[in-house]
């Protein structure tokens, strides 16, 4: 241990602490800016500056470790005018539209002036490049506001493997960005928004579909209903104030009616379905091999997640028949919504306008693939992510306080408790094995009420087993058989078991894969800041959630039950091939 | 250093060979990158886009960065460069002495601005900071030759002696 002071505190900490931690540690608030939990620390804002004793220079606290009889101050008229200097720097090239930005009232950098008592900008000058970016359907792009900190790249190196962005050129005029500060479309870029989550203005950010969903509403001719992902009722109260893992279902469905939508449905009755027919295509995959009834591939990954099946087509194309075929939970809904759903209630399906609200920004992308018609239209007309509910909530002056508790429509709005586990890295995984073994068995999963804890972690990459023995009649080849699973959040980290299961190393039989770390409860479209304990408290509301439920698996929701009965007949029959599964396409990365 | 190979002047397929000799030569070096785009440039004088897709695919990395890297060192060059190359120095003497004015007076004679290259291939037009002739400010240089007391009115003069120089060449 190392005995150190700051501001003439004693404080002791292992050897290769920096001073930034340190400080975290003992409660002494340093400002930061480019510094990310976990990944980055390269001092390049200079925002977090301290003064160490014996040192000619303010030092970075975000890359210095803290030396045995350190002498450090964190709030001294140097630091102090030292930071401001460095923000007044930024602000003096920042387009700083600041009333009419998306990031107004949520901006890390108006938070950092307002904290730094900066009242006035001592610097006028040249403005950074600015090269606005529509290009493609999930993400805008405003260079003029970027500070270069260069958060966005992390993640998407670091975190993703997609590495899409990279800073261009040089001094003044860099630009972070794709080559040659083309526009986002010219690489391969899979549209996940982990940039724009960790971005701390508003130069990345999810592109603003509110205005859309306002002109569906306020048309008489349009009914319009709306399905809500698993994660957002974990997050959605962190827009009004609340903490991270705040449950708010029944608020956010009764929000949903105030805002004018005809119907409150949920994108996890379509959970259910997916486990339902994914489940069996695990079967189906697994029957095949194992009886010699031809050669399926495995392992079977998880096909929900937009941002990973657009790397698949990217980086692994050769693996396309590894994914599932069926469509994501958001893209069921829509294709049942407008044929189910129509015909029951008549409802002439070329009025029904299908909105989500995503936790996602892929979503919007996934939403826009051009063979998502299957219903005979659009399947989903536009995509919120979480972000934008909570300011579309706030244009219609509702008071989230004082909302009362209600509960989604029937009949796509019923959801077991393995649906909502959905938003959770392991949760497709778990729901699919609740399922998947009792179909085979005829008995419960043997966990401890049902919660498959190996695969539950925040850790990368997850692996588990599960032995059947003496299953039912028709799954008898499985006697004495064991499923090898995977489970990896972070694009990285996926990559990581596709290396695995390419050189041999693993025998997988079905790897879940979601592209954000902590799964959609850390997506691309949640509230801001998403570290890891705002990952770990709402993976806790919504295995609270879960618990909470009537049905507890999939295939026990009796809406799921009702739609086999009524109108698809079969797992993986006729019906379900047209509407509910997919294929995927070769993508050219350059 | 050899000739420079005209990039434009081969066929797709050519163009990948030359490209992937290259990367070939120095794929197995520590940091490749940076040795592969210096032969590059050297070989064809500039670095081509479909070059620089091939490199990210070969080395296997994003084509974001490797643009990053070439964008950053000022030695490379992402345009074809002319036959001559004109520095104009704006070091501080030859600044004071109008070094921008001549800047100013080449880049309207040309039609071109600084990092860029005349539509016939002939020249590249690059500023500088010194080449110690500060005595004979303002300086300028083209390829290895150094022109002094540079006015406006000569540099249509000293250009046009390279232009002809070329076309008695061939």
């Amino acid at each position: 241990m190392l005995t150190a002071y700051i501001n003439n505190q004693e404080i002791q900490v292992p050897e290769g602490t920096t001073i930034l931690q340190a400080a975290s540690q003992h409660g002494i608030r340093i400002p930061t800016l480019c510094y990310l939990e976990n990944l980055q620390a390269i001092g390049a804002c200079r925002v977090c500056m301290v003064e160490v004793e014996g040192a000619r220079n303010l030092l970075a606290s975000c890359v210095t470790e803290v030396k045995d009889g350190m002498n450090i101050k964190t709030n001294t008229r140097r630091v102090r005018e030292a930071r401001r200097s460095v923000v007044e720097l930024m602000l003096s090239a920042h387009d700083g539209d600041c009333q009419t930005c998306e990031r107004n009232d949520d901006c890390e950098l108006q938070e950092l002036a307002r904290e730094l008592g900066i009242r006035e900008l001592t610097f006028t000058g040249e403005k950074r490049v600015k090269i606005e970016d529509n290009s493609t359907p999930a993400l805008s792009r405003d260079t003029g506001k970027c500070i270069s900190c260069q958060r966005c790249i992390a993640v998407c190196n670091q975190i993703q493997g997609v590495d899409a962005l990279a800073p261009q050129d040089r001094g003044f005029t860099t630009v972070i960005g794709p080559a040659f500060c083309s526009t986002l479309d010219s690489v391969a870029c899979v549209q996940c928004g982990q940039c724009a989550a960790v971005c701390p203005v508003g130069a990345i950010s999810e592109k603003d579909h509110v205005d859309d969903v306002w002109d569906a509403l306020d048309d008489p001719d349009k009914h319009v209903v709306v399905q809500t992902a698993p994660a957002i009722r974990a997050a959605l109260g962190e827009c009004f104030g609340e903490d991270p893992g705040s449950l708010v279902t029944g608020k956010m469905v009764a929000a949903l009616r105030r805002l004018g939508f005809d119907r409150v449905f949920d994108t996890n009755f379509t959970a259910d379905l997916t486990i339902v027919e994914e489940g069996n295509e695990l079967l189906t995959r697994l029957k095949q091999t194992l009886t010699g009834d031809g050669q399926a591939v495995l392992p079977q990954f998880t096909s929900c997640c937009p941002g990973w099946i657009k790397y698949m087509e990217y980086f692994y194309p050769d693996m396309l028949e590894n994914l599932s075929t069926c469509k994501s939970p958001q893209q069921m809904f829509g294709a049942v919504a407008k044929t189910y759903y129509a015909e029951q209630t008549g409802v002439n399906p070329e009025n029904l306008y299908v909105v989500s609200i995503m936790p996602c920004t892929a979503k919007k992308f996934e939403c826009e693939r051009e063979e998502m018609t299957d219903s005979g239209y659009k399947d989903v007309d536009a995509v919120l992510t979480t972000r934008e509910l909570g300011r579309m909530m706030q244009q219609a002056g509702i008071e989230f306080d004082t909302l009362p508790e209600e509960r989604q429509d029937s009949p796509l709005g019923n959801s077991s408790g393995a649906a909502d586990i959905f938003a959770n890295t392991g949760g497709v995984m778990e729901a699919a094995l609740r399922t998947a073994y009792e179909v085979v068995t005829g008995r419960e999963l043997p966990f401890d009420d049902l919660r498959v804890e190996p695969i539950e972690s925040l850790d990368g990459v997850k692996a588990a087993s599960v032995s059947i023995t003496d299953p039912v009649e028709e799954w008898s080849f499985l006697d004495g058989a064991t499923l090898n699973i995977a489970v990896a959040h972070g694009l990285e980290n996926a990559n990581k078991v596709i290396q695995q299961v390419k050189n041999g190393e693993a025998e997988y039989h079905f790897v879940e894969v979601m592209t954000c770390p902590g799964g959609c409860i850390g997506g691309g479209g949640q509230p801001r800041f998403t570290d890891d304990k705002a990952r770990q408290r709402r993976i806790d509301a919504i295995f609270k959630e879960d618990e909470q439920k009537e049905h507890r698996k999939s295939h026990e929701n009796p809406e799921i039950v009702q739609i086999y009965q009524d109108f698809l007949s079969e797992p993986l029959g006729h019906k379900s091939h047209e509407l509910l599964h997919t294929e995927y396409t070769e993508r050219e990365v350059m | 250093m050899g000739e420079v190979i005209d990039f434009e002047q081969l066929d797709e397929h050519q163009q990948m060979e030359k490209v992937d000799e290259i990367i070939e030569a120095e794929k197995n070096t520590d940091g490749a990158l940076m040795p592969i785009l210096q032969r590059m440039q050297h070989t064809f004088g500039f670095l081509p886009e479909p070059a620089l897709k091939r490199v990210a695919k070969q080395l296997n990395k994003s084509y974001s960065e490797i643009v990053g890297v070439v964008g950053f060192y000022s030695l490379f060059s992402t345009t074809p460069r002319g036959k001559h190359t004109i520095q104009v120095c704006l070091g501080t003497a030859c600044y004071v002495r109008g070094g921008k004015s001549i800047l100013e007076a080449i880049s309207e004679y040309l039609g071109i601005g600084v990092g860029e290259t005349t539509e016939d291939r002939m020249f590249t037009l690059e500023v500088a900071r010194c080449f110690g002739a500060c005595g004979l400010a303002p300086a300028i240089t083209v390829d290895d030759n150094v022109h002094h007391r540079v006015k406006s009115t000569n540099i249509p003069e000293i250009l046009e002696r390279y232009r002809e120089e070329e076309e008695e060449d061939t």
